[in-house]
This record gives structure tokens, C-alpha cells and sequence, in this order.
């Protein structure tokens, strides 16, 4: 049996931190993937192809559709990246109530396709389960992480506008991207009409807008989810990866499937792991003395299940009762658009990969409403191209003559909403269905409640109201679906909090049950706020190695 | 779908009236393997209407951004079978039209007389898409002409010739001065 100081499950946005920061400390890490290895610049197959490089042009045959059930239900499910996305006929899983989940099993995982809006939650995202009396109470505040997040932005690099919003705390950007006129003019009339209560800003987002620790800066191409050759965002391979394997310390295992984590009942501690080798079917074990589990919010709940079974079994950390609820998402889905007339005379160059964000102000300083929590808004406004509807023209020169030029100015919204940690939110283990490997799969139980969809009302509400007051004209609200999962901010199952009765983790990201097992992806979550969440899987991984490490040299673990 | 199963939906949808179908359904009987939904007629038909729609002028039509082929390959492998049917049943329907109207296929009349025969289409499924129940099927030419917009600006000489396009921009401006006339970008 191979030994290692570390083994880190997952290589994605958290797993790639994880491996960064303890093999920078020094320690012999193992980085195990599910799926294939995917080579930064060299495995960007589609990275440097144009739109008239694809046949159909990036969009869906009906054979996708049918391999790719559950990804055909939203954007995902396209002809450019395909290979990034998992075929769901391999590794099914079961709907209680419908979840769609859309995942990705390669070295790098998500962080390849990841939307790269970065925020910090704020000082009463931390205190909202406490003041609301709902759930558990985070056992960490904004305070304590605060230094981490400073931490893992200079890192990642994030480009942003200092707001001095305390409902969106600053971060340590990199200089922000430019919002186009219309965008200006809007953010303009919003803080003015709300006198300072509601703020539109320019996205924060891991895109470098000057060159930052050895990556170039980005080229506004806007093809980041083909993975980016300038290594211009923030993804494993363009940052953590390169960063662990500089120290010599890393070996990278693919196609390894985590099976289970080996528990050792006598010492409370985890000794290793059991690995599928998902090309060979063949069955390996590794040891270690600490394991950093990060193989995505239900995967790793999944694994957690799965181990130490004869003592518990319902697995790892079943002892608190919470392992496997409290699953949360965003629920999007909602919001407004219209058109913006005038501004002829203005256009863009560059195509910019980042919007504008609004952030929370519903229950935010005096404000109430009849549910709880809130939500922000991503959106943009630019300059309408060819797919425009022209109503006074027909077909020949005259249609293609205007449609050679740039059309009017559009402005859209739309809301992501923050989900409850219910507890009858839930994964289990389905024993009746198996996955391409022989492996169980989860079942998956979630909805949105009552709260969700009053606040979703909010959602279109406001978002009309705050365009058609901005001067936007002929402004449509839409609420589509806002089914969970197709926010792909998978959180909670693995929750922290400060009673091992009530919680998985503590404050740490330590198992209760095994304090060398670190959680440190999207299950921890106690809670969901209503920002995007890497940012804060980046910075609490960071923080767990820190403390991992001091436990090790105090030979805790 | 294979070719035999549409035309005869199309048959069934348009009440038979598709020239040449009964012949082409009575007559032949390749193995199914062989089928394709298009033959070679019908690129040469589809380059017609798309060049129709978007011609050439000083810049390139549709008919070098072959956008027939890539007609055909949408609605092969990307359709659902009702817009398949409803796509072929639209070109046999054009050519019946334009046979009715002016004495000969669309192929063999003249660029105005084909331009005018699209316009008329092209006004007709205009008030059918506004007027119908969103759940009711598309209009045979809307589909062609969302196709041929598509397929046109999205190739490379519809993005780089007609539009103006760059690889790698370099660096991002939200708001620059714009001249009515000048280009729009492709993407």
C-alpha cells in the first residue's frame, strides 16, 4: 500500500486549493480524479476553434439529447464542450423529486466550466441561521474568514470594483472591467431612485484583467469554458495545479474513483482510502495521515456514506443526523428584460466574459419582507447583433443590410435566490441502481419551498420595477424554472456547526468522527447566501489546510 | 426520421398535394440505411432561398456561405421530427407555389421573381407567427429563415466578410463611439 502525507479526493475548484497549500507546506500529497486527466492548453481541443468550426455550430443534435438526458435541460448540453460534461447514461442517478444536476468528472472537474463570479458573504450571511433560528448556526464569522478570503483572492485573482458595500465586502481585486453605457446609466438611476439602498456593479469575477502570479491577462475572447490557453481564469489547471506540482510534492492520479474512506475505529481516524481505478475496474488502497475530501457537495456526501459502514451504517459522520440534508442550491431562473432606446451613437469593443451584479438589499438594513434571506441579480446591457426580429422589413438587400449593423440596446436581470437549509431537502444511497462501475448511486429529494417562491415574486417584481424606473422601455418579466439544481451551487449535506449532535464538520472542516478527514467543497455550507460560492470554498479550504497542518505539528492527528 | 417517413407525414400534412411525392413514395424503395432526409436537389434549392433572403451585394451571400448544406445538416441531426416534416413539406410547398405562380420550380425563375415570391411567404408567416397560439407548430419559411440568418452570420464569411469579427480583441471598452453604417460584430 502506497503511503502518503496527504490525499486530497477531487480535483476541482476546492481539491485544487487543497493540493496547492499542503503540498506548499511540504507535505507528500496524492491528488486523486474520478475521470481523465485533461492537460492545461494541450486539452483545450476546441479552445482556438471559431463559430464556423463546429457543424452545427455549438448547438445540440437529437443524439446528444438522447445521451444526455438530464444535460439537455439547460445550457450545458452543447456541441463546444461536450466532452467537460458527464454522460449522465454512465452515472445515473435517481430523481425523488427533480434535480438536475450537471457535472463534470475530469481533472480540473467544474472549475474548467465555472461561471468565475467570485464574492465574499457578508458579516450577516454568517449570523442568518442564528438570528432567524433556523437550521444550525455557522460556527465561523465573517471576521475569521475574512483574511482567508483576502488570502485566496490574490491568489485566484479576481477583478472587481472596490464598492464599499457592506452587504458585498470588498475583496483585494485586480482592476475592474468596464460596464457599457447603458449599464452605467442604469447602475446611475438605480442608486439614485433607491438613495444608496440598491447598488448595480460591475461582476466580480476570476478573470485577470492584468497579468497575475505567472498567468496572462485575460484577452476578452469570452471563450473561457473551452478552457483558456492564456490561462487567463482562474481554473485547477491554469492556477492550483501548476502551483502544487512547482514544489515537487504532488502525484496527480486519474481515473481513480474514492470508493470509501478507511476508517480506523480504535484510533478515530481515518487511515486511507479505497480506489476504484475507473479504466481497469481494479481495486487499490492509499494511506495517509490526513485526507482532504472534495470530490463536489454530493460526491462527497456520496463517499462519506460509504465509509466506515461497520462502525456506522449510515456511513462517516451519520452520527450527527445531518449527513445528507440540508442540501441547498440558487434558485434562478426569474427576472426582467427590455430595451433601452438611444445610445445609437454608442457601441463595445471586446467581448467581455462578466455582467453586472445587484446585490441583496431585500431583508438588508430595515428592509423586511414576508420571507426570509434574499437574493442578487446578474445581468447586462449591450447592443442587439443579426438574431433580431426586424418588424418593418422582409427578406433581401434590405434585411441584410441592417442586420450587418448592431441593433438597438437591450438590458436583462436575473435573480439567484438563496435556498433554506431544509432538513427534508436530502441525498440517500440508492442500493437498487448502479452506475457504469457496479456503484450504488444517490437519490436525490429537493424542492423549493414556500419561502423560495414568495421570494422568487420579489425576484420578477423587482426586476421590472427597477428596469422600467432606469428608462428601460417595453421591460418583460419572466419566472421560469427554477427547479434546484440548475443554479450548479450544490451546497450543504456535510454541514458545519458547533454541536457534533447537529453537524458533520466543526468550524474547521474536520469530521467529528474523524477529525484527519477535512470537508472542505460545497457540503460544508451551513448556509447558502445568495452570492456565488467558490470564492468561499477557496478561502475555508486554505484556512482547513492552515489549521490541518498546526494539528500535525501538534501531532493531533 | 428517414427521408421515406417524412414525405409521407408531409403528404399527409399538406393533403397529398406534394408534387412528385406519390410518384417518389410509389417508386422507390432503397434500403432504410440509405435514406437520407435530403438529396442533392435539395441544396441547390435551399442555397437559392437562403441567397434570396440574404444576397449577395457588395459583400458575399448566402450561397458562398453555403448555407444549404448547413440547412440541411440542422435539420438532420437537430430537428425534432415535426419541424422535419414541416421544413420539407415547406420546400416541396415552395416550389408547388412558385410553379402555380410563375410556370416553373424555384431554380428555374427568375432572382425577382423569386425575391417576390419569398417576400409574399415571408409577409404570410410574419402574421402567422404573431397571431398563433404559442403551442401551434412553426411556419415552414420562419424556420428557413431563422436557419438561413444563422447559418449565414455565424460561418466565416457571413462573421468576417459581412460582420467584422476578431480573434482575439485584446482588451475590453464598454462604451465606444459608433458611426451609423459601420459593422456590426459577429459575436
Amino acid at each position: 500500500m502506497e503511503t502518503f502525507d496527504a490525499i486530497v479526493i477531487g480535483s476541482g475548484i476546492s481539491g485544487g486549493w487543497a493540493a496547492k497549500e499542503l503540498t506548499e507546506k511540504g507535505l507528500k500529497v496524492l491528488l486523486l480524479e474520478r475521470g481523465r486527466n485533461v492537460e492545461h492548453i494541450k486539452d483545450y481541443v476546441a479552445a482556438d476553434k471559431e463559430a464556423w468550426d463546429y457543424p452545427y455550430r455549438g448547438t445540440r443534435t437529437q443524439k446528444m439529447i438522447e445521451e444526455y438526458p438530464v444535460l439537455s435541460r439547460d445550457y450545458p448540453l452543447n456541441e463546444k464542450n461536450l466532452d467537460f460534461w458527464v454522460k449522465d447514461s454512465e452515472c445515473p442517478y435517481t430523481e425523488i423529486k427533480r434535480f438536475d444536476w450537471f457535472r463534470g468528472y475530469h481533472v480540473g472537474g467544474r472549475s474548467l466550466m465555472w461561471g468565475r463570479q467570485s464574492y465574499r458573504f457578508n458579516e450577516l450571511d454568517f449570523e442568518a441561521n442564528a438570528k432567524d433560528g433556523i437550521a444550525v448556526d455557522w460556527p465561523v464569522r465573517y471576521a475569521e474568514i475574512a483574511p482567508w478570503y483576502d488570502y485566496a483572492e490574490k491568489f485566484a485573482g479576481i477583478s472587481g470594483n472596490r464598492d464599499g458595500l457592506p452587504q458585498l465586502p470588498d475583496g483585494q481585486f485586480l482592476p475592474p472591467m468596464e460596464m457599457t453605457c447603458v449599464e452605467k446609466d442604469v447602475a446611475a438611476r438605480i442608486k439614485e431612485h433607491y438613495k444608496g439602498k440598491r447598488h448595480m456593479i460591475i461582476g466580480r469575477t476570476a478573470n485577470l484583467t492584468a497579468p497575475h502570479e505567472g498567468r496572462v491577462n485575460c484577452q476578452f475572447r469570452n471563450k473561457c469554458w473551452l478552457g483558456c490557453p492564456f490561462g487567463a481564469y482562474f481554473s485547477t489547471q491554469s492556477s492550483t495545479l501548476p502551483a502544487a506540482m512547482k514544489t515537487g510534492n504532488l502525484t496527480l492520479r486519474p481515473w481513480s474513483i474514492v470508493t470509501q474512506i478507511l476508517y480506523d475505529k480504535d484510533k478515530k481516524r481515518a487511515t486511507g482510502v479505497e480506489v476504484l481505478d475507473a479504466e481497469t475496474n481494479k481495486t487499490y488502497t492509499f494511506s495517509a495521515k490526513i485526507i482532504f475530501l472534495n470530490a463536489s457537495t454530493l460526491n462527497s456526501t456520496w463517499i462519506l456514506m460509504n465509509s466506515a459502514t461497520d462502525v456506522w451504517p449510515d456511513g462517516l459522520g451519520s452520527s450527527s443526523g445531518a449527513l445528507g440534508h440540508n442540501l441547498m442550491d440558487h434558485h434562478l431562473g426569474v427576472g426582467a428584460s427590455g430595451r433601452m432606446e438611444g445610445y445609437e451613437d454608442k457601441y463595445t469593443y471586446g467581448r467581455r466574459p462578466n455582467g453586472i451584479y445587484i446585490p441583496r438589499y431585500r431583508n438588508y438594513a430595515g428592509d423586511k419582507r414576508d420571507y426570509l434571506r434574499g437574493f442578487g441579480y446578474q445581468g447586462g446591457g449591450g447592443r442587439e447583433g443579426w438574431g433580431r426580429e426586424i418588424k418593418e422589413l422582409t427578406i433581401g438587400i434590405g434585411l441584410k443590410e441592417a442586420l450587418s449593423e448592431p441593433g438597438e440596446w437591450t438590458m436583462g436581470i436575473g435573480g439567484f435566490g438563496e435556498i433554506l437549509p431544509y432538513h427534508e431537502n436530502k441525498v440517500t444511497l440508492d442500493k437498487t441502481k448502479k452506475d457504469k462501475w457496479g456503484l450504488n448511486v444517490l437519490a436525490i429529494d429537493c424542492e423549493l419551498k414556500e419561502n423560495e417562491l414568495k421570494m422568487r415574486k420579489d425576484m420578477m417584481n423587482d426586476a421590472v420595477e427597477m428596469l422600467t424606473m432606469a428608462g428601460v422601455k417595453d421591460v418583460q418579466g419572466w419566472d421560469g424554472d427554477g427547479t434546484p439544481g440548475r443554479g450548479i451551487h450544490e451546497m450543504g449535506t456535510a454541514r458545519m456547526g458547533k454541536d457534533p449532535k447537529s453537524s458533520v464538520l466543526n468550524k474547521f472542516n474536520q469530521v467529528w468522527d474523524a477529525p484527519n478527514v477535512f470537508v472542505t467543497d460545497g457540503s460544508f455550507m451551513t448556509s447558502a447566501s445568495c452570492v456565488n460560492p467558490s470564492l468561499t470554498y477557496m478561502a475555508f479550504t486554505a484556512r482547513a489546510v492552515d489549521h490541518a497542518i498546526s494539528e500535525l505539528n501538534k501531532q493531533n492527528l | 426520421m428517414n427521408r421515406r417517413d417524412a414525405i409521407s407525414r408531409v403528404a399527409l400534412i399538406l393533403g397529398g398535394t406534394i408534387v412528385g411525392a406519390e410518384v417518389f413514395l410509389a417508386g422507390c424503395k432503397p434500403k432504410p440505411e440509405t435514406f437520407s432526409l435530403f438529396e442533392d436537389y435539395d441544396v441547390l434549392l435551399l442555397d437559392e432561398i437562403a441567397e434570396t433572403i440574404l444576397p449577395a451585394t457588395d459583400t458575399p451571400g448566402a450561397k458562398e456561405a453555403k448555407v444549404g448544406e448547413f440547412m440541411t445538416r440542422i435539420v438532420r441531426d437537430c430537428y425534432e421530427e415535426m419541424n422535419q416534416v414541416i421544413f420539407l413539406g415547406g420546400m416541396r410547398k415552395i416550389d408547388e407555389e412558385s410553379f402555380l405562380k410563375y410556370g416553373g420550380t424555384f431554380l428555374k425563375i427568375t432572382p425577382e421573381q423569386r425575391l417576390e415570391l419569398l417576400t409574399e411567404i415571408d409577409e404570410e408567416q410574419k402574421v402567422y407567427t404573431e397571431e398563433k397560439d404559442p403551442a401551434a407548430p412553426p411556419h415552414y419559411f420562419r424556420l428557413m429563415k431563422e436557419l438561413t440568418l444563422w447559418g449565414f452570420f455565424s460561418s466565416e464569411v457571413g462573421a468576417t466578410k459581412v460582420l467584422r469579427y476578431l480573434e482575439v480583441p485584446g482588451r475590453y471598452e464598454g462604451c465606444t463611439p459608433y458611426k451609423k453604417g459601420e459593422k456590426a460584430w459577429a459575436t
